[in-house]
């Protein structure tokens, strides 16, 4: 699924993140999924996008240049399909 | 990856040396219980050092682990500090109460091991009744609705030829099937010769797994035959001491579980500073996460596939370990056994086999 910038979005209730050298480990206790978050601003996205109404707003919170928007977004959307991340809206 | 992680992602911890079945191949030469095994107590204060680091899962191993008096209360506590339990069985202990209580767990995976889709390829190498008592195991799981447990193949010169029959039967229990490669480790060492596929089974089983790899579980450990093209799907390292350790029955930790050996010993959960210490600072640890030379593979063009393959598989037939694996795809490993002096092949450092029964006729006096 691909998230958009209007997005909501959560952390799977059954998803844990471990922090790492190279940003953290999300394993979903559910589907038995291990995720890569490999740099340290896409773990506090992804930490804190619950609290925000949509994921422009998640970025702009926490100061993420909106040159490495497109990125994220792509990133996000493959964390959608291993059910990492859940879209509300 | 490479330089290591602040906690192992796949941690395998076999919980006894005792064992019901003396497969010729096992890893850990198990059989006999060892009287330094940890204690309920013992396990659990590992468990609870294990939830803190926040290891997510554990894969928990033997000898055959379900033969511990406190295997449940060892399971329930790791699954109630949020560690995921995949465990590791001949299925010996699944009688239908045990199936239903493994029913009922969450966070539960079971991994029945079987190495033949007929009894007689399958005894031949885990022991006469040993493919009964695996399906019966499977019956009680899928009859107490444990739903998607998983087969879990060591693919030999033998069962090569079964991996889709293999694939038929786990899909008529509405299992995963996991295949995995033989090492020459424990007892493994000594029928490792007899037993690894040959170079041209080797191609078989990628092209198998380019079939069907998505569907089908290898705990990465085929990455040696990406030699062959195409990477097959998976983290294409050796994760020794970086993503991967064992703990023994005893607490000793290791590299990986293959290398239940003292060369690959890192140090033990009862030693001050426990598990996170050996992990995080231990010298051998420090040194697996070392960039590691190329050696004699480095003017191959297939050593970024294949990253010179197991480190066990080398250590345990004798051959350098900067250099090619004993079943490199090219050739370059085989080539290299026969000069292997045999005094040179590093023997397990443990091994808790069964004594072998001889018969000795006793002189009956009248």
């Amino acid at each position: 699924m691909t998230v958009t910038l209007e997005s909501a979005c959560e952390l799977h209730p059954q998803v844990a993140i471990r922090p790492e050298p190279f940003g953290a480990l999300a394993y979903h206790y559910g589907n038995r999924r291990l995720v890569f978050l490999r740099h340290p601003d896409i773990v506090r996205v992804v930490k804190t996008m619950g609290e925000h109404p949509s994921l422009r707003d998640t970025f702009v919170a926490e100061g993420v240049a909106e040159s490495r928007w497109p990125s994220f977004i792509e990133a996000l959307s493959s964390l959608t399909t291993s059910e990492i991340i859940l879209v509300l809206s | 990856m490479k330089q290591g992680l602040d906690a192992p992602i796949c941690l395998t911890w076999e919980l006894t040396y005792a064992c019901n079945l003396a497969c010729v191949h096992c890893l850990s030469s198990s059989g006999q219980r060892d009287d330094r095994e940890l204690s309920t107590e013992q396990a659990k204060a590992v468990l609870d050092e294990l939830a803190a680091l926040q290891v997510f899962y554990i894969n928990i191993g033997g000898g055959e682990p379900m033969i511990r008096r406190d295997f449940f209360e060892i399971v329930e506590h790791s699954i109630a500090n949020n560690i995921g339990v995949k465990f590791s069985t001949n299925g010996a202990f699944i009688d239908k109460k045990n199936a239903e209580r493994l029913a009922a767990m969450d966070y539960l995976d079971i991994q029945i091991s079987l190495d033949g889709t007929d009894a007689i390829t399958n005894d031949a190498v885990r022991g006469e009744g040993s493919y009964d008592t695996a399906i019966r195991a499977m019956d009680n799981l899928k009859a107490a609705g444990f739903g998607q447990f998983k087969i879990s193949v060591v693919v030999t010169r033998h069962n090569v030829d079964q991996l889709d029959a293999f694939k038929a039967l786990a899909d008529s229990y509405g299992a995963q099937l996991r295949i995995t490669r033989l090492r020459p480790a424990g007892r493994g060492a000594d029928t490792w010769d007899e037993l690894h596929p040959t170079n041209a089974q080797q191609r078989q089983i990628y092209n198998w797994l380019l079939a069907h790899g998505e569907n089908v579980l290898t705990g990465d450990s085929f990455f040696h035959l990406n030699a062959f093209g195409e990477s097959l799907p998976g983290l294409n390292l050796c994760g020794a001491g970086r993503v991967v350790c064992l703990i023994d029955p005893i607490g000793d930790v290791y590299a990986c579980p293959f290398v239940i050996h003292d060369t690959f010993k890192a140090g033990n959960v009862l030693e001050e500073g426990g598990f996170t210490h050996v992990w995080r600072e231990s010298d051998l640890f420090t040194e697996l996460r070392e960039p590691q030379s190329a050696g004699a593979c480095a003017s191959c063009g297939a050593f970024d596939a294949c990253q010179g393959g197991c480190m066990a598989a080398k250590f345990f037939t004798g051959l350098p370990l900067d250099g090619p694996d004993p079943e490199c795809v090219t050739g370059h490993g085989e080539v290299l056994l026969p000069s292997v002096p045999v005094s040179l092949v590093p023997r397990p450092s443990m091994d808790h086999s069964k004594p072998v029964r001889t018969l000795i006729k006793s002189k009956v006096s009248t």
